[in-house]
């Protein structure tokens, strides 16, 4: 039986493999910055005594993690110079810009919808907790 | 480390920072903590679904359905803070077309 030829096959991969490359180093780099900054959102979410307080953590720790993480396997993906290389980076950078224009937007909306409707925020001033909220009827 | 772990890692990671909005989603006070769980949510999942194109090879399909789901994402968290918001009632919003809003808010 000479089935060598097929275990020959891989071990020329393996060799090859080992190293990565610089552009691969640096989207690593950059998915592992994005993934740092969502742990900071998802324990200000999780954590933070205020409807306000949840919606800062949450608004900020998500934008900039989405853009990071976006951009860093972007950098991974683009391994060779071609068209369709260069298309799936300008994709990527599409989905980059629409979160950035999106989700400030709907952290504003949701963030005046909520203070239109009357949430207090939790303060030390007793003035403020007697008055009550925005626009309570 | 090759590229292939650090994604399949990554994806994981991303998955488990996605619980403490998901328990936001169950025991959040106010309907709008909620609502921005679940826009953080779906703002992760859009970047999931690259990481998962990333793992078959087959980004190109992939990105797109990440930019489907971002602009929808976007569309119905929009939608329910409008539809929160009108819940309570306006009276000026029949009579003027205009600033109603400014007008409604300076009245109350």
């Amino acid at each position: 039986m000479s089935f060598l030829f097929l275990a020959n096959a891989p071990v020329v991969d393996e060799s090859v493999q080992a190293e990565l490359s610089r552009l691969e180093i640096c989207g690593m780099t950059l998915a592992g910055l994005g993934l740092l900054f969502f742990l900071g959102a998802a324990v200000g979410l999780f954590r933070f005594p205020d409807f306000y307080t949840r919606m800062h953590a949450a608004g900020k720790g998500d934008t900039l993690s989405s853009l990071l993480i976006l951009l860093g396997f972007a950098l991974i993906t683009f391994d060779d110079f071609s068209a369709l290389g260069w298309l799936l980076l300008l994709k990527i950078f599409g989905i980059v810009l629409f979160i950035m224009l999106t989700s400030p937007t709907s952290t504003h909306a949701l963030m005046r919808a909520g203070f239109e409707d009357g949430i207090e925020p939790v303060t030390n001033n007793p003035k403020r907790k007697k008055k009550g909220g925005a626009k309570k009827k | 480390m090759t590229t292939e772990e650090f994604t399949v890692c990554a994806g994981v990671a991303l998955f488990v920072l996605m619980l403490p909005a998901l328990y936001r989603v169950a025991v959040g006070p106010t309907s709008f903590d909620r609502l921005v769980a679940v826009n953080v949510i779906g703002t992760k999942t859009a970047v999931l679904l690259v990481i998962i194109g990333v793992l078959f090879n087959r980004v190109e399909m992939f990105v797109d359905f990440a930019l489907t789901y971002a602009l929808l994402n976007f569309v119905g968290s929009l939608a329910v803070a409008r539809f929160l918001n009108r819940t309570k009632p306006m009276p000026e919003e029949k009579t003027s077309r205009g600033s109603s809003r400014k007008k409604g808010a300076k009245a109350s």
